[in-house]
């Protein structure tokens, strides 16, 4: 189906009911539940979730297959939510002129920053995209504020053009009419599901960018660049230039990462130069190891543990903890609140350190392997209850 | 007239006289051997062919069309193929893959932007991939990995990721260099094979006189940067001037 095998159809079925049944799946308790914290289930964090997933898969497809280490590719994030917002400016709310905007934008800075850095390879080229996005940094911050409002993050004023502006037209980001953080509740007795506009929208664009990653994981193209990591010097003597394979690798990528720049704008009309940050580059590089470099439904989960230690993780305080270990003997319950202190609420990064430690050393392929793992573990436990009902009869 | 002709090539490194005045032509359908004891100037004349060096002065011509200052991957596409002393192949990818990939490298250029197709409907490609894997009796390992494989495998991979392609000239260096002798005659016995099978033009740069003499239909020896004699192996085996060359003053 789609120009898909029979497994990859399945995997993208499957991705489609987990994506579109998300506001179900990630509420599991009740609201009023003291586990409640532990939902993830509501649009804002949802939405971060797949868009981070469409920058990771993007970035997947420059360094999971050609094995380059894009150390900047959040400069192009940036550049999609400023163009987007750009569009809200001039234009109108419209989501589809901003979001095909900023994908616009991203390609045409990725061309020139991927032809430049990519005259290296290794630590070079990951040093020249750093450099490259630590530049473009500094220029929104500062150099550029009449296009970027510097500091203060660009944002869209009453005074603003947008020429396309009707009469009723709403005055948050919408799709021809339907408003982005629109949402709909379902009630089912303690529990309350919430579905938004903008999550259904960026679950569409992150299922067709996992759509076009399968295809280009699947085609000769996708070969070429798995033999670009594999053996640079075997692929020049056997008649392929890498060059324009990378490049066009590279500038996928930065695609994949204005598109996902321009939905953050698009669900949330406003941006800043810290969007382009190197931290938010090294996070789409955890994002990618931690699910699983070079996998194909890897950069979505590690995007979305990420993102959901992010913004569970640090809501912890220990008032919470307080609560959770109230059972216990006074002594002891500050002991164990003041042992759990620097791993919840702003030391959340202490905990995403652990365990991206401990996936590296022990997955090194990422959640991905995990999974690999426990599913031959299971296969394994029934091939031998298959071998043992098999042999008895033999005894 | 032959397939490849090198004519007056010199290559100086600082003071030293790597290559000076080197001729050699390859006539189509033979193998050529260029041997010669250690800094003979063997590896320099290789990476000259295959444009990695740009020489001095001189000469490189292939089928009437200059190689110098050509980038490896138009060296290849012009039709000549190179088997790595130690092999190179695409260790991560499996053996079917990595036959491919030359196939896709013939057919589609240098660089094509095939993203929409899927490996899986180039029937054509596999089949030829997979033809060639029986050819080099490997056909049943087509799924492994293929850095799991013994070396001698790896060496026979790689031949036919080259072979695949129909080179024209196929470029040999010191194939069997650092290989025990059972390895030795393996490789040896591979390229008889591919040698009687097909029409094929080979110029193999060597140091073991076994494999040179056990091959070549020409053989050209090359001492302190400049070929000395260029004849059938039969002749090169008794002349005196290799004897000097390889044994140095004590043979007198």
């Amino acid at each position: 189906m789609l120009g898909l095998d029979t497994k990859d159809t399945r995997l993208l079925i499957i991705v489609a009911i987990m994506v579109m049944a998300a506001p179900i799946l990630l509420n599991p308790f009740p609201a009023d539940s003291a586990m409640a914290q532990f939902n993830a289930g509501y649009p804002d964090l949802m939405q971060r979730f797949v868009i981070f997933g469409i920058f990771a898969i993007g970035f997947n497809i420059l360094f999971g297959l050609t094995g380059y280490l894009s150390f900047g590719h959040a400069a192009f994030l940036g550049m999609g939510s400023y163009a987007a917002v750009w569009m809200f400016k001039l234009l109108s709310y419209n989501v589809v002129p901003a979001i095909l905007l900023s994908v616009i934008v991203a390609a045409a800075f990725s061309v020139v920053i991927g032809y430049i850095s990519l005259r290296r390879s290794g630590i070079y080229f990951s040093i020249l995209t750093l450099a490259f996005a630590q530049m473009s940094y500094a220029l929104a911050y500062s150099v550029l504020t009449p296009i970027t409002n510097g500091e203060t993050g660009l944002q869209v004023y009453t005074n603003d053009p947008q020429i396309l502006m009707g009469e009723n037209s709403p005055n948050v980001p919408h799709l021809f009419g339907i408003e982005m953080r629109g949402t709909a509740d379902l009630e089912l007795g303690a529990w309350t599901f919430t579905f938004g506009n903008g999550y259904y929208l960026a679950a569409l664009m992150m299922l067709l960018s996992f759509y076009i990653s399968l295809r280009i994981f699947r085609s000769p193209f996708g070969l070429m660049l798995r033999a670009v990591k594999s053996n640079q010097n075997r692929l020049t003597f056997t008649g392929v230039s890498p060059k324009p394979y990378t490049l066009a690798a590279f500038v996928i990528s930065g695609m994949y990462a204005g598109l996902a720049g321009g939905l953050l704008a698009a669900m949330d009309p406003l941006t800043g130069a810290e969007r382009m940050q190197w931290t938010a580059s090294g996070e789409v590089v955890l994002m990618t190891i931690l699910g699983g470099a070079g996998t194909l439904i890897g950069p979505v989960l590690g995007a979305g543990l990420i993102k959901y230690l992010e913004n569970i993780f640090s809501k912890i305080n220990d008032g919470i903890l307080h609560q959770w270990f109230a059972f216990m003997p006074d002594g002891l319950e500050d002991f164990m609140v003041t042992i759990l202190h620097p791993f919840i609420g702003k030391g959340w990064h202490l905990t995403l350190g652990l365990i991206f430690m401990a996936i590296v050393i022990f997955l090194p392929g990422g959640l991905v392997e995990g999974g690999q793992r426990i599913g031959r573990l299971f296969k394994r436990r029934k091939t031998d209850d298959a071998s043992s009902a098999t042999t008895k009869p033999a005894e | 007239m032959g397939i490849l002709e090198v004519k007056g090539v010199n290559k100086r490194f600082g003071g030293l006289q790597a290559l000076g005045d080197v001729n050699l032509s390859v006539a189509e359908n033979t193998v050529h051997a260029i041997i010669g004891p250690n800094g003979a100037g063997k590896s320099t004349l290789l990476n000259v062919l295959v444009g990695k060096l740009i020489p001095d002065s001189g000469s490189v011509m292939f089928d009437g069309n200059s190689v110098l200052g050509r980038q490896p991957y138009e060296i290849n596409q012009m039709g000549i193929s190179r088997v790595f002393q130690t092999p190179e192949i695409f260790a991560d990818l499996s053996v079917i893959e990595n036959v491919m990939i030359p196939c896709f490298a013939k057919r589609d250029g240098a660089f094509r932007m095939h993203a929409i197709e899927s490996v899986g409907n180039e029937k054509n490609i596999r089949e030829q991939a997979e033809a060639m894997l029986d050819d080099v009796n490997m056909l049943d390992k087509r799924n492994m990995i293929a850095s799991v494989m013994s070396r001698g495998d790896k060496r026979r991979l790689e031949m036919a990721m080259c072979l695949v392609q129909e080179p024209r000239l196929l470029l040999l260096d010191e194939p069997t260099a650092g290989m025990a002798r059972a390895d030795t005659n393996n490789t040896i016995d591979l390229l008889k094979e591919i040698k009687e099978k097909r029409d094929i033009t080979m110029a193999i740069i060597e140091h073991d006189m076994h494999v040179v003499f056990s091959l070549a239909d020409r053989i050209t020896v090359l001492a302190q940067g400049t070929p000395l004699v260029e004849d059938t192996p039969e002749k090169i085996k008794g002349h005196p001037k290799v004897k000097e060359a390889y044994l140095g003053e004590a043979a007198h």
